[in-house]
């Protein structure tokens, strides 16, 4: 019955979001600050994981390949076809999940701790339009970074190959340009924006209902990851079964 | 002036207030005061409209709480000061920025009036170079000033505090009780103070009213609160040993 309630008041919470909007000219400041907490401050990792998990991919690939009949060029295809459809949307958000989401969920329920949300209300402001929406609005701006992951992966890809001697510079570029089909960028980017509506709102929830002190602002940021990622799974094989099948 | 009628709220089957009724008087200091336990918070954030209640009603000069449109309760809200018990300073913004924030939020006022405001406001707690400084940054009873600055930017006509001397030492305390007496009187506040700090009850408690148990035992002024024969009453005031010495002193001059 819980989890019921707990969906409820998740729903109501996504209503309340959009209710009463703050002053543009406050919003305006707290989207460009979010902005920079959630997404220029995710872009040096993000690049750092991409490209060598691209190179670790590619050298699997290629150690798998040893049938000789089997064209070079493959290691480049499966690179990009993991990259793409799977890596960078899917992987890269439950690796944001713990970084965002704990950062979202830490620095809300600290807030409801040291009673800041009160005094929020208080004043007569709408609180979850005033933490919750300028976050929503600013990963709208994800798939930017994973456009970013997408196209460092497929690079850590090209080095590896190129400089792990696995295959030719002109193998793996004929590889990731096989059967390209542009459907699987829509499918990754559809996977994306959904994604960056759960970052930003299963995280605030956990923060904004959380109950407690410190302790449980560390208790929240550990649930508020484990709920973030088994929704982008259980919704990554949703979407996957309706987009490709 | 604020008034309570037969106020009653519940956590599942805990019953916490059980029907209180009282007034607040304007421009008057007023102390809800008891034990811990007594339901002072759940009262204070009953008012405030945090809670919902089950029974009775809150009435802002007139104007009963429950019964307004979601549109006139914001507008009442921008109407009431609050300093909470840790302050609740925005960690994000600066001193002068937390005072600022009401004011961005419900004036039209150009940046230069804002600071301006900000400027007198921060005058007035007598913190005049503290602008720039992160609320971590500040002591415990400059934090408690910069609340009390942020509640009356606005000039509020209600003001509300949740034990503003908890955690502070006794000199410091006594400053800030009496700024908040000092404001109430010079602004013609509402003002409702959520205390078990006799000190305060002493310095500044206009009107008193007890909790125990979730209702009301007794009612008063810091003139009656050390003549009452409510047992409820002198077994709370009279707990330390240094206010039985008051108390045996006052006596032994009143014969």
């Amino acid at each position: 019955m819980q989890y019921l309630h707990n969906i409820g008041v998740y729903f109501l919470m996504i209503v309340e979001m959009f209710r009463k909007p703050t002053k543009w000219s406050v919003m305006k400041q707290l989207i460009l600050k979010d902005v920079d907490d959630l997404i220029i401050g995710s872009l040096g990792i993000v690049s750092f994981i991409s490209f060598f998990v691209g190179g670790v991919v590619t050298i699997q690939t290629a150690l798998n390949i040893d049938n000789p009949l089997i064209p070079k060029y493959l290691v480049g295809f499966a690179t990009r076809q993991s990259i793409i459809l799977e890596f960078a949307p899917t992987f890269m958000s439950i690796i944001m999940a713990g970084k965002v989401g704990s950062f979202i969920t830490s620095s809300i329920g600290t807030m409801r701790v040291t009673e800041q949300i009160d005094a929020l209300e208080v004043m007569g402001i709408n609180s979850l339009n005033y933490l919750v929406f300028p976050k929503f609005i600013s990963l709208t701006l994800y798939p930017f970074i994973i456009s970013i992951a997408m196209f460092l992966g497929i690079m850590g890809g090209l080095a590896a190959c190129v400089f792990g001697g696995y295959a030719t510079l002109d193998d793996y570029i004929m590889g990731i340009q096989t059967e390209f089909t542009p459907f699987h960028i829509v499918y990754a980017f559809i996977k994306t924006f959904l994604f960056a509506f759960i970052l930003a709102t299963v995280p605030s929830f956990h923060g904004y209902y959380m109950k407690g002190g410190a302790l449980e602002v560390g208790k929240a940021s550990t649930t508020s990851f484990v709920w973030t990622s088994v929704i982008i799974i259980l919704l990554n094989y949703i979407l996957t079964q309706m987009l490709l099948s | 002036m604020i008034e309570v009628k037969d106020l009653q709220k519940s956590f599942g089957d805990a019953h916490i207030l059980k029907g209180i009724t009282t007034t607040f008087e304007k421009g008057k200091t007023n102390l809800i005061i008891g034990q811990s336990g007594s339901g002072k918070t759940v009262f204070l954030k009953c008012l405030l409209g945090l809670f919902d209640y089950e029974q009775g009603s809150i009435a802002y000069d007139g104007k009963i709480f429950a019964q307004l449109t979601e549109d006139k309760k914001r507008d009442l809200r921008a109407d009431i000061g609050m300093v909470f018990q840790g302050s609740a300073l925005f960690d994000s913004l600066t001193i002068v920025e937390n005072v600022m924030f009401p004011l961005q939020m419900f004036t039209k006022q150009s940046k230069s009036e804002m600071m301006d405001r900000a400027d007198f406001v921060l005058k007035r707690v007598n913190l005049p170079n503290a602008h720039n400084k992160m609320p971590s940054e500040a002591s415990g009873g400059m934090q408690k000033r910069v609340a009390i600055a942020r509640a009356i930017v606005n000039n509020p006509k209600y003001l509300f505090c949740d034990e503003p001397n908890s955690g502070l030492d006794p000199k410091t305390a006594i400053v800030i009780d009496n700024l908040i007496q000092e404001i109430t009187d010079e602004y013609g506040i509402t003002t409702v103070i959520n205390s078990h700090d006799m000190n305060s009850v002493m310095e500044i408690g206009e009107k008193i009213v007890f909790l125990k148990e979730g209702l009301k035992a007794w009612e008063g002024s810091k003139e009656t609160i050390f003549k009452t024969d409510n047992e409820v009453v002198t077994d709370f005031v009279y707990s330390s040993n240094l206010f039985k010495k008051v108390r045996k002193m006052y006596l032994e001059e009143s014969q």
